[in-house]
């Protein structure tokens, strides 16, 4: 069997994305001693994954810096399970399973995308959008690639721009949203300085690229791999031929480890109090799980989680004001982004919804609930765990998503069989101490 | 560290920078990580190990997640794994 | 409130109450399922869907193997995502007490109209590749099954509405009496029998009944297509399960359909929370990977637990309640549940309609419960 090896902090971060490099910065500077635990191969999250082609990034930027502050960075290891009355979570590598104790921890485990099924989404080369930027940057060339972005939220313009900056032929951004709802959403953009000047640079970047609104994809064709799209743009179609569509609904809180920790969620988001900590004593949250707010707000709610998990109360009082005013762009984001309900009759009844199990939307229709649906089809049940199909009958059925069991992510039987393990011998002596 | 790597996919050689992951060995060599369990060709979608859709065999190991794994020189990858 | 007035209504739509409800309608009276969840959802989701014929006791191969035999004849009609399986059992021997066991049950099975095979250390390594190749033999039981439990409680279901029945599902049952059913919500039912077919709830609803929780753990792991061949259980089991006290573990692994396996088992009395207990699934998978060492490196979805409804002497109870003249029990299967509900149900029917059973129907009646003291 695989080892156990084992390791012990006073904070521990899950997820190395902004809100967890800078909770794990913010408690090394105070003393703690932090570590961070990522599934990635690197630290940066999604908006600072590095690229493979450059030597220095965000991300080797923060990686020296943690080094620098004394923080021991242990990247991928996918947490699996728990021992939160013990203080310890267990992660598993390609080749061992490490016990992680703490005596603080910090929830920092970002979103992902919302992936809406549509006839032939399953295609090779339809892709998330923030997952073709992350091929890319993980080396996959795109020079030259005819590429469409569509989907919903601001993600899109800043994969387009990339996408465009690394020599793809961006051909059109499908946004679902109406122009009335970003113009609404751009008009608040004014009292949010920051957020405009990094709107009017990817404005720069974006220059020539068509930007569709009232627009959405209804089809992907292709025999082996995508051909060509057809895309609805108010209200009439057309197809366009490209290699690659990149398409997200906006953002979902990875909310799974805190579930499983028994935090209490609120509108599908941890809640938090002052400090970011969750309703488990000693257990924070930062970032997006607390409510999709972007890269600003991250960073705030990590510094404060940072600082008040090291058992310190400097700079917060500053810290809670700046969190205010981005959790009001927070809440305009969500506003201007809403899916509208057309999207929920693009799935004819053939398209498959679960893409782990190859559950059509005519099967799902059939039943009254999640639980129904799993139960009945294994829809959910494969090894994403429910976590592209969820989100997606929730939106499509208005189905509650189930409770999270363990492992959180499929792990090694090995691993399993190691979690608390006390040998039978042992374990005969405690039940006879009990006695 | 050398600047790229070489590896095998379905036993077909293939060069990526160092860095790169396991998915973009496949996307070059195979075009697609999988069949589903009706028979559809899948690639990766979400890159970043949440999806599940890339998996493929890595020396001999079955339901590898190419997405999250970066390429080492002389791995074995099979797609459909 | 108005009262709904049926024949009969089933309490329960785990599989046993589903197969109780189809023959109940069958036989042509107007019947009313009522469930709190969902369609098998409860210990009929939660267990592993074997379909086997065992020999703790002459009653209960009677039920074991007349339930395999209704399933067989089912077979033809069963939907494809009941995903029926003949994959037979395999009864692991690892030393040379325990392939005497393997010879004590080749015989039983034989002079009871089952064939089996007694299959040697080589012969055994050559089906199943995967164990560890020190086994003593293994005794092969080629009818043994498995299906996919939900589904085959919704084909069950589906097949009793056909034949009229109707299905009242997310109401609690608050209480049965003389041919009342009342619900919390208000609901209330009348009908000439009921049949309380509730699982590990029936205690709520008939207090004197002796049924006790029995916690099981299980692991599903991802598709390893051909990894195992068939359902291969110790014959350790025999003197684990055998215990009514202590907790045990013992190794059981199930080939799916789907190319995935159920890895089990557990049993614990005294737990009445459904978290998974890592102690127990440690010692579980560890007693797998002493079995098949290659289990350790597959992939693991989920684990879970679910409660098994045990009775004091492992059989269950069918038929007549003695303190309520209107009330049927089918319940009390413990680990048998899928496999004898075709059995149960047909018990329940024949009993109804004053038919002559097609196996000896005492040992299953409720009523032995009073007639005596049951020695664990």
């Amino acid at each position: 069997m695989a080892e156990t090896m084992r390791r012990n902090f006073d904070v521990l971060v899950v997820g190395a994305g902004p809100a967890g490099l800078a909770a794990a910065t913010s408690a090394a500077r105070v003393g703690a001693k932090v570590g961070v635990v990522d599934d990635n191969p690197a630290v940066g999250g999604q908006i600072w994954r590095g690229e493979v082609s450059k030597a220095t990034s965000d991300a080797s930027n923060w990686a020296a810096k943690l080094h620098s502050l004394g923080v021991e960075v242990i990247c991928g290891a996918q947490i699996v399970h728990h021992d939160i009355a013990s203080r310890v979570l267990f992660a598993e590598t390609r080749f061992a399973l490490l016990e992680i104790r703490f005596s603080k921890l910090i929830l920092a485990t970002g979103a992902r995308e919302r992936l809406l099924p549509f006839p032939g989404w399953t295609l090779p080369n339809v892709m998330a959008a923030g997952g073709l930027q992350a091929m890319v940057k993980s080396g996959l060339p795109i020079s030259g690639k005819r590429v469409v972005v569509a989907g919903s939220g601001p993600l899109l313009l800043a994969v387009a721009a990339y996408l465009r900056a690394h020599g793809a032929k961006v051909l059109a951004i499908c946004e679902q949203a109406s122009w009335n709802s970003l113009a609404s959403f751009a008009s608040g953009l004014l009292s949010h300085p920051g957020k405009l000047r990094q709107a009017l640079i990817l404005q720069r970047q974006l220059l020539g690229i068509p930007f569709w609104t009232n627009s959405w994809p209804v089809r992907a064709l292709g025999r082996e791999a995508l051909e060509r799209i057809i895309i609805s743009r108010n209200g009439t179609q057309r197809e366009i031929s490209c290699d690659y569509l990149a398409c997200g609904f906006h953002l979902v809180p990875n909310v799974e480890l805190a579930s499983l920790l028994g935090c209490a969620l609120e509108g599908g988001c941890v809640r938090v109090d002052d400090a970011q900590q969750t309703s488990v004593a000693g257990v924070f949250c930062a970032g997006e799980p607390t409510g999709i707010g972007g890269l600003e707000l991250a960073l705030i709610e990590g510094q404060i989680a940072g600082i008040a998990a090291a058992g310190k109360s400097e700079r917060l009082r500053e810290l809670r004001g700046r969190r205010r005013k981005a959790q009001q762009f927070a809440r305009r984001l969500e506003k201007a982004f809403k899916l509208r309900p057309e999207l929920k009759t693009l799935p004819d009844s053939g398209t498959i919804v679960c893409r782990c199990e190859d559950v059509t939307h005519a099967r799902l229709a059939r039943h009254s609930s999640w639980r129904d649906a799993k139960n009945q089809t294994r829809c959910g049940m494969g090894p994403c765990q429910g976590r592209i199909c969820g989100p997606a009958t929730q939106f499509l059925f208005d189905w509650d998503p189930g409770s999270v069991r363990p492992p959180l992510f499929p792990t090694r039987v090995e691993s399993l069989a190691s979690v608390s393990y006390i040998a039978p011998a042992e374990h005969s002596q405690l039940t006879g101490e009990r006695q | 560290m050398p600047d790229q790597v070489q590896l095998r996919v379905d036993g077909k050689a293939v060069t990526v920078p160092a860095g790169a992951t396991v998915a973009v060995a496949v996307a070059l060599a195979a075009g697609f990580c999988r069949r589903s369990i009706t028979g559809e060709p899948r690639g990766p979608v979400c890159g970043m190990g949440i999806c599940f859709e890339c998996r493929v065999m890595i020396n001999g190991e079955p339901h590898c997640r190419s997405c999250q794994i970066l390429a080492e020189a002389n791995m074995d990858v099979r797609t459909n794994g | 409130m108005s009262v709904r007035v049926y024949d009969a209504v089933v309490v329960g739509a785990g599989i046993v109450g589903a197969a109780c409800a189809d023959r109940l309608s069958r036989e042509h009276l107007n019947v009313a399922i009522v469930d709190r969840g969902l369609v098998g959802g409860g210990a009929t989701a939660a267990g592993m869907g074997h379909i086997v014929t065992m020999d703790d006791s002459e009653a209960q191969f009677a039920l074991t193997r007349f339930s395999q035999q209704l399933w067989i004849e089912l077979r033809p009609e069963l939907p494809a995502d009941v995903e029926y399986r003949q994959c037979g059992t395999l009864w692991v021997a690892a030393d040379e007490p325990e392939m005497q066991e393997v010879i004590r049950k080749h015989r039983y099975y034989g002079e009871r109209g089952v064939a089996t095979s007694i299959l040697t250390r080589m012969e055994l390594a050559e089906l199943e590749p995967k164990l560890r190749p020190d086994m003593a033999g293994a005794l092969l039981v080629p009818e043994d099954a498995v299906i996919y439990p939900p589904c085959a409680a919704r084909f069950v279901v589906a097949r009793a509405e056909q034949h009229g029945a109707e299905t009242f599902l997310g109401g609690t049952v608050e209480r049965i009496d003389n041919g009342s059913v009342l619900l919390t919500n208000g609901t209330r039912f009348s009908a000439g029998i009921v049949v309380n077919a509730a699982g590990i709830a029936a205690p709520a609803l008939t207090s004197t009944l002796d049924i006790k929780p029995r916690k099981g753990h299980l692991v599903i792991t991802d598709r390893y297509p051909d990894f195992v061949r068939h359902q291969i259980v110790e014959l350790g089991y025999l003197k684990s399960a055998h215990s009514v006290t202590a907790d045990s573990v013992a190794f059981n692994v199930q080939p799916r359909a789907t190319g995935q396996m159920l890895i089990g088992s557990s049993r614990q009395y005294g737990a009445d929370h459904s978290q998974v207990d890592d102690i127990i699934l440690s010692r579980m998978l560890r007693r797998a990977f002493e079995y098949i060492p290659g289990l350790a490196r597959t992939s693991a979805l989920r684990a879970w637990t679910g409660f098994r409804a045990a009775t004091p002497d492992k059989l269950p109870l069918i038929g007549p309640w003695p303190e309520d003249r209107r009330l049927l029990l089918a319940t009390g299967h413990e680990g048998l549940g899928i496999t004898t509900s075709l059995g149960t149900a047909a018990l329940l029917a024949d009993h109804v309609v004053g038919r002559t059973p097609r196996i000896q129907p005492e040992p299953f009646l409720p009523a032995r419960t009073f007639l005596e003291h049951v020695h664990a």
